[in-house]
């Protein structure tokens, strides 16, 4: 698998041993560059680098501008089902996460009714999402949901257990556009102590979803690490190769990463290895500059004020009103597990106008069914 | 000098300025672009507006019908079949039947798939739609689209919002000696400098987004652009004379004949 490979090339030690010899001459020599390739980014991520986040910074966002404008997508997560095989240490989904709060599964009905709720507050963009349980969310139930996502939503995308090429076709056949699938962390040492039961162990098969989805014809892919588990500058490096290299096999898909971090785990995990405010920004700029041309989500698991100042550093895309219960938007209320504490409660209306305030335009509407087959769209073309 | 109108597909332009519409901060900032260059072109991307409330769109309440042209473009299609089904949708709301059409099969540098946009040009005029291509910068393309019978080509200067300028000025001076329908320059220009070279080399118009949507004041850019499509296209009439590198005495292989006396009788 050529992304292994890809990673392989780049042992810890060596990104670590690049990180600490950079100098403030380095990074300096770096952001005087016009273009920066991943030899870079170890540079980007130093201690040097830190003293110089201000022009990181300008740099970022005269980089995101010219690609993407001033504008920001609004989409919002839709819960599908909490119910989970695997066991990840940090995720409050977790079959043995040892939270005792319901599990449930939506029936079509119960994803119409969150579905509209969600289509009346403005979004017409949803990321639908479940668990590790492929018995009880099979592709045939994930393909049932895009179908009625696609009734209120020009643009639905998923984030689900890993599938095969031939699934993701057949989803991509029923209008499903974009596909989720975060690595957590790529450090394979890390990724094999909390990842304890379940397909999601397979690190080699969970590392190739998203090219799967690409080659597949689904149109937006978008890759993370979750941060806390491991070196932030060693999980966001590969993140980066994983990019570059998704950017040059799926060339007809466009890329976003996501950077969504730890703070609060259910009470059997201890964050190893929390990430500041600082290092998020360092990181997100840094990667900015390497991948000028991917997108940038971020996620209401960070808090109002840094996600209000994140907008003009490199974000693209922001969700807003999350709930991560199934059903948490009309169906079922407080006592339904959720999969993590969100920090922004903010309603998609106060969101868009902080985007507003920020000087960038709040994009709802970024796709259009056209895009899919005329007889699936429904539209008359007379 | 005369009056100097722009000519497509049988409508006339006083302004050669066309305005991209995707990376506006606001319909507001839009609207001050639009309004402060006095650009009768503006172009909006589908896939960004919602034809089923047109009322309730900013993007589209920020164009003032009766004195702009909205053009609808096909961005983010793949296929020319997507490419279609995107231009029927907008004729169907009740926008004008006129299409700039935009396959950018790559999402990376937006660049423009020839085959497809070949095809679909032929579909979509064939339906009766004026079509307006976004190109790469080839003649031979250029040749083919005007042969389908699209009212424009537009062949791009350098990857949109690179601000590069034009890094593909040797083929666009092939085609606007070549071409027969008007050659607008598309993405890339970042300055106005940009603008008013393409319109010295004879370019008809030019097509501006990114420059004026990142501009700090998006009236005053807009307007700078517009003055200098209209300062370069005045020079091209005026008859510019070609640049040298260096000085050159004035006949230095034939002033010898100049020299001879002439016999007379």
């Amino acid at each position: 698998m050529e992304v292994l490979h890809a990673i392989e090339r780049w042992p810890q030690e060596r990104i670590l041993a690049q990180v600490e010899s950079a100098s403030l001459a380095d990074v300096d020599r770096v952001l005087a560059q016009e273009e920066r390739e991943l030899r870079d980014l170890p540079i980007l991520f130093s201690a040097a680098a830190a003293q110089r986040l201000e022009p990181m910074a300008r740099e970022a966002q005269r980089l995101t501008r010219r690609h993407f404008g001033r504008t920001i997508g609004l989409y919002v997560p839709l819960y599908l089902s909490n119910v989970c095989g695997a066991d990840c240490a940090y995720c409050g989904y977790a079959v043995r996460s040892g939270i005792k709060e319901r599990r449930v599964t939506l029936k079509p009905d119960e994803i119409h009714r969150e579905c509209q709720r969600l289509a009346e507050l403005g979004f017409q963009s949803v990321l639908l999402l479940t668990g590790e349980a492929p018995r009880v969310t099979p592709v045939g139930y994930i393909a049932q949901a895009v179908d009625i996502a696609r009734t209120y939503f020009p643009s639905v995308a998923i984030e689900v257990h890993s599938l095969e090429h031939e699934d993701y076709r057949h989803l991509a056949e029923h209008g499903l556009d974009g596909v989720t699938i975060y690595m957590e962390t790529y450090d394979r040492e890390v990724y094999k102590k909390v990842h304890l039961l379940g397909q999601k162990k397979d690190y080699v098969y969970r590392l190739g979803a998203i090219e799967r989805a690409g080659k597949a014809g689904v149109r937006r892919l978008s890759i993370g690490a979750l941060l806390g588990l491991a070196d932030w500058r060693v999980d966001a490096f590969y993140l980066a190769v994983h990019g570059l290299h998704v950017q040059r096999t799926c060339w007809q898909s466009a890329l976003s990463l996501s950077f969504p971090r730890l703070q609060h785990a259910p009470e059997r995990f201890k964050i190893p290895r929390l990430v500041s405010d600082r290092e998020l920004v360092q990181l997100m700029l840094a990667l900015r500059l390497v991948l000028p041309e991917a997108g940038f989500n971020l996620s209401t698991r960070e808090a109002p004020a840094l996600r209000d100042r994140m907008i003009p550093l490199g974000v693209t895309t922001m969700s807003a009103g999350s709930s991560t219960r199934p059903g948490g938007y009309v169906t079922h209320g407080e006592g339904t597990l959720e999969q993590f504490a969100i920090e922004d409660h903010r309603s998609p209306q106060e969101v868009a106008a902080a985007i507003r305030g920020a000087g960038y335009d709040p994009v709802w509407k970024d796709f259009d069914h056209a895009f899919d087959s005329a007889e699936s769209a429904g539209y008359s073309l007379a | 000098m005369t009056a100097d109108p722009l000519r497509i597909a049988g409508r006339e332009f006083t302004s050669r300025l066309m305005i991209g519409t995707g990376k506006f901060p606001s319909a507001a900032a839009l609207r001050a672009a639009i309004e402060a260059s006095g650009a009768e072109i503006v172009t909006v991307a589908l896939r960004r507006v919602d034809l089923s409330q047109p009322a309730a769109d900013d993007m589209l309440s920020a164009v003032d019908r009766s004195k702009q042209l909205l053009l609808p473009n096909t961005s983010g299609a793949r296929t020319a079949e997507e490419a279609v089904r995107l231009a029927k949708l907008a004729r169907a709301a009740g926008l004008e039947p006129w299409v700039k059409l935009e396959l950018t099969p790559e999402p990376r540098y937006l660049l423009p798939d020839p085959v497809e946009t070949l095809r679909a040009a032929e579909m979509l005029i064939k339906e009766g739609f004026t079509v307006l291509p976004y190109i790469q910068a080839d003649p031979v393309l250029a040749k083919r689209l005007e042969e389908a019978g699209t009212a424009t080509v537009m062949p791009l200067g350098a990857p949109i919002g690179s601000n590069r300028g034009l890094q593909t000025r040797d083929m666009i001076r092939i085609i606007i000696e070549q071409s027969e329908v008007p050659v607008v320059v598309d993405a890339g220009l970042g300055a106005p400098s940009h603008a008013a070279e393409s319109m010295e080399m004879g370019a008809d118009a030019v097509l501006v987004n990114t420059a004026l949507a990142d501009a700090e004041d998006h009236g005053s850019m807009a307007k700078a652009f517009a003055m200098a499509a209209e300062a370069g296209r005045m020079a091209w009439r005026a008859g510019l004379g070609p640049s040298r590198d260096r000085a050159e005495a004035s006949s230095p292989l034939t002033g010898f004949l100049q020299e001879q006396a002439p016999s007379g009788a």
